[in-house]
């Protein structure tokens, strides 16, 4: 002990720093890699029980073990690279679709005592990163060099782009109630009760920015990038074993994502509803914790399945005009009706 | 030290790109390698401690206008070779523009130079400077005419180029969502009884 002592205060302050910091971010990145496994297991059960049926079973204690063997059977599956397609740019699209997944929880608050960068400009980070994400579908579309990627791709990032412009909105009225870039002073902006959160003043732009979330993120309703019944898969047609499966793990990585900063956005982050009850403020479960952030990211994380398992996939027509000719004209609106209420110090949310 | 090092090794990289945005045969990967020359300058941006600009400039060249470039690109058919074929008959022409920048530039490093203390780099901010808020209160203050200037002539080009995309054109189907929510069964399927084959 002694001697590992020594040898940690011999390596210098530069690089006893880099190693905190590089297990900080395994910290984060492990236990995210697991929960994506696990969401990946959670979406077949739950659409499964929604629809009579009993899901994956046979793999470990009740299927729990199948995550892993998805793995495995992906890992040693061969890729196949087109033969006329861009073989740099073939490769590199699945990472440049994971990377901004997995770097924008650099600046999320998971719990009131950590978070990996505590900067102030973390909103436009997050809005930043989030949109480097379309680069991986357009390329892997466009470099497998056929029909159903490329117009896949391009119905993909036509989307991403379009409901970007509502999300961004949708942060302003954030920014506008909170005062800061910094995600969390947001989170200490909604501190009080749950009558206290942003969802309550906030409720449209609440509303369009997880139903935008889930369009950024591709998924049903609005899956048309990938509709089965008209393209096979969209932009990752071509891809297989490892190519694919890193694909399938930045989707679910950002469905993640989207869940924890809508939460953290608009449900209070790592706030408990139970502060300032009387009898329960000083117990487990009036204490803000990593729990509640986890409990309120799990709730939005189910919405995404039950969505999926419930409704019919939107028409493309539909999905452009519900994002440019609905939702932005409705944010708009209502970030005037934000400013009215700040100017006159509504209580209890702008005083 | 280690800031000399990064800011060498983006600025190789930056340069790098720039030289394949112009000399790359396919267009698509200029437009990548554009994209790169991007946020390798956002990189610097950063090193000088200007974090507001580097975010802004990856999330709207980078984030926003060049996934619409790297779109149309793709989209068009563009015959490279045509594009290339007036190299010679130009090459004066983008000699003497490159001969008049580079001279300007060097003027105004040389008579910048001359000037006291331009060189000596401004001290570090402490940690607690905040580039956005700081922009922020000066933009909204100071330069709050100048700032309102730039939105207006920003709003003229968006309402330009929506009245030329939507003037009307012949053979345009539009659709009304009003009629389409409002369509009955009844309008789109006549059932019709008829006696089944055969059984007279």
């Amino acid at each position: 002990m002694e001697f590992l002592t020594g040898l940690w205060n011999g390596l210098g302050e530069g690089l006893q720093r880099s190693i905190i910091i590089t297990l900080q971010i395994v910290a984060i990145m492990l236990p995210l890699i697991l929960s994506v496994a696990y969401l990946t297991l959670a979406e077949r059960k739950v659409i499964g029980y929604i629809q009579n049926r009993i899901g994956p079973n046979r793999v470990g204690f009740k299927g729990l073990l199948q995550p892993f063997a998805d793995v495995i059977k992906l890992l040693v599956k061969e890729i196949v690279v087109p033969a006329q397609s861009n073989r740099f740019l073939f490769v590199i699209a699945p990472l440049l679709s994971i990377i901004p997944a997995l770097a924008t929880w650099a600046v999320m608050p998971v719990s009131p005592e950590f978070v990996l960068a505590d900067i102030n400009a973390g909103v436009l980070y997050v809005l930043a990163l989030t949109s480097l994400g379309v680069y991986g579908v357009i390329l892997a579309g466009w470099a497998s060099n056929s029909k159903y990627a490329l117009l896949g791709a391009m119905r993909s990032a036509a989307q991403i782009v379009a409901y970007e412009i509502a999300m961004g909105f949708a942060l302003v009225g954030v920014l506008m109630a909170s005062g800061s870039l910094n995600l969390g002073e947001i989170v200490r902006a909604q501190e009080g009760s749950v009558l206290n959160w942003f969802w309550l003043p906030l409720l449209p732009l609440f509303l369009i920015y997880f139903i935008s979330g889930v369009a950024e993120t591709n998924r049903a309703p609005f899956d048309v990038a990938e509709g089965e019944s008209e393209i096979v898969a969209g932009f990752h047609v071509e891809y297989s074993g490892m190519a694919f499966a890193v694909f399938f793990l930045a989707e679910y990585a950002n469905i993640i994502l989207i869940s924890a900063l809508t939460a953290t956005f608009f449900l209070g982050g790592w706030l408990s509803p139970f502060q300032g009850v009387p009898g329960l403020g000083d117990t487990f479960l009036g204490a803000s914790s990593f729990f509640w952030f986890a409990l309120k990211t799990s709730f939005f994380l189910f919405c995404f399945l039950w969505f999926r398992a419930t409704f019919p996939r939107y028409r493309y027509d539909q999905i452009m005009r519900l994002g440019w000719k609905v939702f932005i004209p409705i944010t708009i609106v209502w970030l005037f009706v934000e400013g009215v209420l700040i100017v006159f110090d509504v209580a209890p949310w702008f005083d | 030290m280690f800031q000399t090092i990064l800011f060498y090794v983006f600025a190789a990289v930056l340069v790098g790109s720039a030289l394949g945005v112009i000399t790359s045969r396919n267009p698509v990967h200029a437009v990548l390698f554009l994209v790169l020359a991007f946020v390798t300058s956002a990189f610097l941006w950063m090193l000088l401690e200007a974090e507001f600009l580097a975010i802004v400039l990856v999330l709207v060249y980078v984030g926003a206008v060049m996934v619409l470039f790297l779109f149309v690109v793709m989209m068009l058919d563009i015959n490279v070779e045509a594009v290339r074929g007036g190299f010679v008959r130009y090459a004066p022409l983008g000699l003497g523009i490159l001969a008049a920048v580079v001279v300007m530039l060097a003027l105004l490093a040389w008579q910048k130079t001359q000037e006291l203390n331009f060189l000596a780099p401004p001290a570090p901010a402490p940690a607690s400077y905040d580039n956005t808020e700081v922009l922020g209160s000066v933009l909204y203050t100071q330069y709050l005419y100048p700032f309102e200037l730039a939105a207006i002539i920003l709003l003229v080009a968006i309402v330009a180029a929506i009245a030329l995309t939507h003037r009307r054109r012949a053979g345009l189907k539009q659709q009304d969502v009003a009629r389409q929510v409002a369509v009955k069964a009844a309008d789109r399927v006549r059932i019709v009884k008829m006696p089944a084959e055969g059984q007279e």
